[in-house]
């Protein structure tokens, strides 16, 4: 198990040192010059040159990608161009509202997902598992930005009882606070739970031919002994360690969620700072959420060797 | 015993079917997949013949005709620039299913070969395509689409190109493990014995035989392509005014939600319903190509 787990941490290395060049390298296919951005309205050539000189702008690529990375791995991503505010601030206040976003996400996804996908394999056939199937071709095929804004006009038009737009943090009014993100977390959630489900379905079908639920049901255990106690502990595992990696799918529904909600978290974090050419911004937010999927990854893996000790040799 | 005898017979029929012409059979078995075939072809007639479908011109405004609910002249409604919706949605189809099919092209005709080359040759090679491709896949999907379509500037082109890339690394990845299996194969063997040459063994050998799987994979890739578009357009960086474009239309009415509401409902509709087609079709010929499954 740690032999794994330190081949698994050393694979990391080259995988993030190519990430790290990756976002790099995006800035320098950026049309303009950031000094240029940097100077705004001012075209003073001193003023130009004296930008260029601070951000090492007038120095070779690599030169400029070693510097970067130093001040990255002490924890420096540097500064927004735009709000002058350095990037670690800027992730460190956005990263909770997001995080907020997808652990609720995630809660509707689990509430939703596993028990249709236990329903619908365990009533193989019947109209039940007819309508957990379409839920699931549903909740793959709608876009969220449009089932975003199909649940405004009815929730927040029609009906008036969620808010349209804006966020209120957990710590300031907790109804208020889950009243703004139900909406947006249920929109994000909507995706991940027809993923859970089609996983949880065909877990569970696998289980449920298996030899040693046949013979708890020849034991005489009743058929909700059987499902709940021995199928489900078995078909879960995998599914659990799935989900982990839909996490990727979280981050980038949050993206445009947010926009549409108006919601200050990571997603919107990044469109403004694409829009606004603040290049430290966007490195830093996507090698932020790079790390945080290639971690969760690991974590994944290394439950689902952990949960399956016939792995574990 | 009896049982051998009975299938053979069955064996003889079906042996006398191609396996391309077993697996379309298959396919229209599936009701699903059938009628996502059917909503497909519609949608391709529809953007093919647009000049000829469409009674109004999709970008001419009229000051007149600003939102107005849909109505017997106009099915849809109209937009807030008095627009025809549904003539939009109908021209709107060309962008989408275009950048769907061309983003995959893109995926397909880089990520193929390279996953090609990773799985086959091994090595040093196989290492550095593979941490570039984790590294790719790190970032996710859409950020990764939305970061590249910025750095080239706002166009459908651009976004095609865009979305391409980002879907680039699964068609690595997918062929480099499709290949790894295959390639120990026995006819591989044989034909590497026969003195082929490795090009030769990796197009006529190995990639007829990982087709399925790419076949399946690019059907839903251009599912998530299309939605990709859409979002791109959505935030501007796609599709630009006044060409119409699914995304971009429903990013206008989402400013007029309370008033016009018809404006946010079509091209939605239309963007599910095409990608809730393609994921039909997509799971049916997973189905119908599983050699599992008689």
């Amino acid at each position: 198990m740690l032999n794994f787990l330190a081949r698994r941490i050393l694979q990391l290395i080259p995988t993030l040192f190519f990430v790290s060049v990756l976002i790099f390298s995006l800035q320098h296919l950026l049309p303009g010059d950031p000094a240029l951005v940097m100077a705004g309205e001012e075209r003073d050539p001193n003023v130009i040159a004296h930008i260029r000189a601070q951000y090492r702008l007038d120095q070779p690529i690599p030169v400029q990608y070693v510097y970067w990375l130093k001040g990255v791995l002490s924890g420096d991503f540097g500064e927004s161009l735009r709000i002058k505010v350095p990037v670690l601030e800027l992730i460190r206040q956005k990263l909770p509202v997001t995080m907020q976003l997808a652990s609720m996400a995630i809660v509707i996804a689990l509430l939703i997902g596993i028990p249709a996908g236990i329903v619908s394999a365990v009533k193989r056939g019947s109209a039940w598992d007819y309508g957990a199937n379409l839920f699931a071709l549903w909740g793959i095929s709608t876009p969220n930005f449009w089932l975003g804004i199909m649940l405004i006009f009815l929730f927040s038009i029609e009906l008036g009882w969620l808010p349209a737009s804006g966020y209120v943090p957990l710590s300031e009014n907790w109804r208020a606070s889950l009243a703004s993100t139900i909406m947006p977390a249920f929109v994000l959630g909507n995706a991940i739970a027809a993923i859970l489900m089609r996983h949880t379905r065909s877990a569970m079908l696998q289980v449920l031919e298996s030899d040693y639920v046949r013979t708890a049901r020849a034991k005489g255990l009743s058929e909700r002994v059987v499902i709940l106690k021995h199928a489900m502990r078995n078909a879960l595992t995998p599914v659990i360690t799935l989900g982990a990696l839909e996490l990727g799918t979280l981050l980038s529904g949050a993206v445009l969620t947010e926009q549409i909600f108006s919601i200050p978290g990571f997603g919107k974090l990044i469109v403004d700072a694409v829009f606004n050419r603040d290049y430290a911004v966007v490195q830093g937010v996507v090698l932020v959420t790079a790390t945080i999927y290639i971690t969760l990854n690991l974590i994944a893996d290394v439950a689902y060797i952990l949960v399956n000790p016939r792995l574990r040799a | 015993m009896s049982d051998a005898a009975l299938s053979l017979p069955l064996v003889a029929s079906e042996q006398l079917e191609s396996p391309a012409r077993r697996a379309l059979r298959r396919l229209f078995r599936r009701k699903g997949a059938l009628v996502g075939l059917i909503v497909i072809a519609a949608f391709i007639v529809l953007a093919a013949f647009a000049p000829l479908l469409s009674p109004y011109d999709p970008v001419a405004t009229s000051w007149t005709l600003v939102r107005k609910p849909p109505s017997a002249l106009h099915w849809f409604g109209t937009d807030d620039l008095g627009r025809d919706i549904l003539v939009r949605v109908i021209y709107g189809a060309r962008a989408s299913l275009s950048a769907g099919a061309i983003a995959v092209g893109i995926a397909l005709l880089i990520g193929v070969p390279l996953g090609l080359v990773s799985g086959y040759r091994g090595g040093f090679i196989d290492g550095l395509i593979s941490r570039i491709t984790d590294a790719m896949l790190a970032c996710p999907f859409l950020i990764l689409a939305i970061a590249l379509a910025a750095f080239l500037g706002p166009s459908l082109g651009n976004a095609m190109i865009a979305i391409g890339i980002s879907t680039t690394p699964i068609f690595v990845r997918l062929t480099r493990g499709q290949v790894m299996s295959v390639k120990v194969e026995d006819y591989v063997e044989a034909a590497r014995a026969m003195g082929n040459p490795r090009w030769r063994i990796a197009l006529f050998h190995i990639l007829p035989n990982i087709m399925p799987a790419l076949l399946v994979q690019a059907t839903l890739s251009i599912a998530a392509a299309i939605i990709a578009e859409a979002a791109l357009s959505f935030l501007g960086l796609g599709q630009q005014p006044p060409a119409p474009s699914w995304g971009s239309m429903l990013n206008s009415a989402q400013r007029f939600l309370t008033n016009a509401p018809w404006m946010a409902l079509w091209p939605g509709l239309a963007i599910f319903l095409v990608v809730l087609s393609f994921n039909l079709v997509g799971d049916g010929l997973r189905d119908a190509l599983d050699p599992r499954e008689r």
